[in-house]
């Protein structure tokens, strides 16, 4: 292919053609900046801001209709709310980003409160903190069933953790046999956990509030966190890269499992009635938080804040449903919209960014090639 | 790894020879059939084996799609709740006076609609399948609620509703197994005797290769997720008028069972690997167990123990099986000679 002609040929090698626009002038600081960027900027690309415009939209829309949806009481039913999801999200934000997903939380919890309440029956002066203490060791050991169970037949995490879905729902309708614990049967001092407030806040937000900051900070910053989204953008590399998979993701499941069991006590605390069927469902509104507040289906990135924010708007949107007047059995339908819509933007922005990548390499190739000609 | 396989094909072990899953399957029904009616009063019935095959009819149908699908390495987790809206919007055109038939024509229309929607999520977008069918599972089911609410439609025309659970003659075997039976042969033949079938196969093995080969994969997992919907719709038909009820919660959660039943029959849930022999082999176990622990007492809720555990044990058994197999063939292996540490890990 020498071609003798100084006219560009199509089809030659990129080196050989020379640049279309003389991009790479006005490129080279735009990139540099781009490179360091600042807090403000960090803050207002980061994954989880789509979310947070929608928050606020919906909250001004509703409060719009309806003032009383800001006053201090709903605001407080909302975290109070929230509260339940947002801990398990956490949890769950931890296995979706190794790529792996824990479908069971919802029957963890409801095994973990219904235990809660029997516990109560049968020891009624337990300190509160041994009963939440066992609760969140009870909710870990189901987790580590499940990462065990990955782990030893390494089948996906969807396949093992639906079958511990119905096995742990099983386990508590055979357990329950029919029986309902009623808040009579429970220490006052517990339950007031789930009205008490602390400087305004309700006590059981705060609790979500820690457990996000601390699932958070353990991913952003402790090496076996950032492992986990190592694994998530990569299994194969991170396996040959030498890193422990199959720990890691046992302990993201152990993590989520106790989250899971915290939520079920929660749960006890909050509603005191229990049964059987206590948090049926639930995972699909938990796994929808993650997703919604920006933890990717497909692994490797997201944060517990986003979870936690999911969980938030989740809330949100039902209240806003009821203060709207609109169809309540619309909640569940708007959870499987949104969890749809989620992963589709994420898809598209993925498919933009790769695309703005690609685009950036190119202009990188031809400012180098064109470099070199300089000299 | 290359030295192992070599020396597994070679060795002719009774774990290859039982290693037809589908027999093992088909030994197992046998086997806990005999046990039930052996100990299980009432269980051998006409009327109770009757009712066995009933409960297990939508359960089926729902597999016989699934199983093509987690073929190809895809799933859909949207089957029960497609169920429970067509069941819904079933009683709500029955109560908006529409004619049975067309309502039937309609609904499973509705159902294919449904599944074209999973098909262009994950064939268009490039979503994988199990993230959306959990987003339509969600949705769909939810819909199911906006349609009907907490009612239940329950006036269906006697004449249908009986015909759903009529046996042939006087025997046990009821009327909708003989659609069922032609249902399950076309779908037999697709996958095990033409070659979209095998295109199934070979997406499922490798979709690059199934590309190459001339497959157009997307467009084939596009029409699995219809046909998907689609049955799901007549699903939805025959478990309304089995029950005579429209409900939005109908068949909650059977897309466990489904799963279930299609990994327990032999099928990888990696895709490339399984028949419809052992499914169905599958299937009737589950209703089996279900029916006779329910005969003793069980309540449906324990069940889903049962269901749940067949799940697991059903992706832990190949897993112990090649660890076992591995195992006993590294033992032959190191009899012969002295067993030193570095000639075993070689």
């Amino acid at each position: 292919m020498s071609a003798p002609t100084t006219e560009p040929t199509p089809g030659g090698t990129p080196d050989a053609r020379p640049p279309r626009e003389p991009a790479f002038m006005t490129d080279r600081p735009r990139r540099t900046t781009s490179r360091r960027p600042g807090p403000a900027h960090r803050l207002l690309h980061a994954r989880e801001m789509g979310i947070v415009v929608a928050l606020v939209l919906l909250v001004a829309v509703t409060a719009a209709r309806n003032p009383r949806f800001l006053s201090a009481q709903s605001l407080r039913d909302l975290l109070l709310s929230a509260a339940i999801v947002a801990v398990m999200a956490a949890g769950q934000t931890t296995v979706i980003v190794t790529r792996n997903v824990d479908l069971s939380v919802g029957s963890v919890l409801g095994l973990v409160a219904f235990g809660t309440g029997k516990l109560f029956l049968a020891a009624p002066d337990l300190p509160i903190v041994v009963v939440v203490a066992i609760g969140v060791l009870a909710g870990a050991a189901l987790g580590a069933l499940n990462g065990g169970l990955v782990a030893a037949a390494k089948v996906p995490s969807l396949v093992v953790t639906l079958g511990t879905l119905y096995i742990y729902r099983g386990i508590d309708f055979a357990w329950a046999s029919g029986q309902q614990i009623n808040a009579a049967d429970m220490p006052d001092a517990f339950l007031d956990l789930g009205t008490q407030r602390i400087l305004g806040v309700p006590v059981l937000a705060i609790v979500a509030l820690v457990v996000t900051l601390l699932v958070a900070q353990w991913m952003r910053h402790h090496r076996s966190g950032r492992e986990l989204y190592a694994i998530g953008s990569d299994p194969d590399g991170a396996e040959l890269y030498g890193l422990p998979v199959g720990r890691r993701v046992l302990t993201a499941m152990t993590v989520s499992g106790a989250t899971a069991g915290l939520a079920g006590v929660m749960y006890a605390a909050r509603f005191g009635t229990l049964d059987a069927t206590v948090g049926r469902g639930i995972e699909l509104e938990v796994v929808a938080a993650a997703v919604v507040g920006g933890v990717a289906i497909f692994g490797g990135s997201g944060t517990a804040y986003g979870a936690a924010i999911g969980a938030v708007l989740l809330t949100t949107i039902s209240t806003s449903l009821a203060v709207l007047r609109v169809n309540p059995f619309w909640q569940q339908a708007v959870v499987g919209l949104l969890i749809l819509g989620a992963i589709s933007l994420d898809k598209l922005l993925a498919v933009r960014t790769e695309r703005a990548l690609i685009r950036a390499r190119l202009d990188g190739q031809a400012e180098t090639s064109n470099g070199s000609t300089d000299v | 790894m290359s030295e192992q396989t070599a020396t597994t094909s070679r060795r002719p072990d009774w774990l290859s020879s039982l290693a037809s899953w589908d027999g093992a399957v088909i030994a197992l029904l046998v086997l806990c059939f005999l046990l039930a009616a052996g100990t299980v009063e009432n269980f051998s019935n006409t009327g109770n084996l009757r009712f066995l095959l009933l409960d297990s009819v939508a359960l089926a149908l729902l597999a016989l799609p699934m199983t093509l699908i987690i073929i190809t390495g895809e799933i859909d987790l949207s089957v029960a709740s497609t169920l429970g809206l067509t069941s819904s919007v079933m009683g709500q055109l029955w109560v908006a006076g529409l004619p049975l038939e067309l309502i039937v024509v309609l609904v499973i229309l509705l159902g294919a609609l449904l599944g074209a929607v999973n098909g262009v999520f994950t064939t268009r977008f490039g979503l994988p399948s199990l993230a959306v069918t959990i987003g339509t599972l969600a949705a769909y089911r939810g819909f199911a609620f906006v349609v009907l609410g907490n009612r239940a439609v329950a006036d269906f025309p006697l004449g249908w509703t009986t015909a759903s659970t009529r046996a042939i003659g006087e025997t046990f075997v009821p009327l909708v197994l003989i659609p069922l039976a032609l249902l399950a042969l076309a779908f037999a033949v697709v996958l095990h005797r033409t070659p979209t079938g095998r295109a199934l196969y070979v997406i499922g093995h490798n979709d690059e290769a199934a590309t190459f080969a001339g497959i157009d994969a997307a467009r084939t997992r596009f029409w699995l997720f219809v046909t998907s919907g689609a049955v799901s719709g007549l699903a939805g038909v025959f478990w309304t008028l089995r029950y005579a009820s429209a409900r939005a919660d109908n068949a909650q959660g059977l897309e466990l069972a489904v799963v279930a039943a299609v990994l327990l029959g032999g099928v990888s849930i990696f895709g490339g690997r399984g028949s419809l022999a052992g499914v169905l082999a599958a299937v009737l176990l589950i209703g089996t167990i279900r029916n006779a622990l329910q005969l003793d007492g069980v309540s449906a809720d324990v069940l889903d123990i049962v269901t749940g555990g067949l799940l697991i044990v059903s992706v832990l058994a190949p897993n112990v099986a090649t660890t076992l197999r591995s195992a006993t063939s590294r033992r032959a292996r190191s009899r012969p000679s002295t067993p030193t540490p570095g000639a075993s890990r070689a």
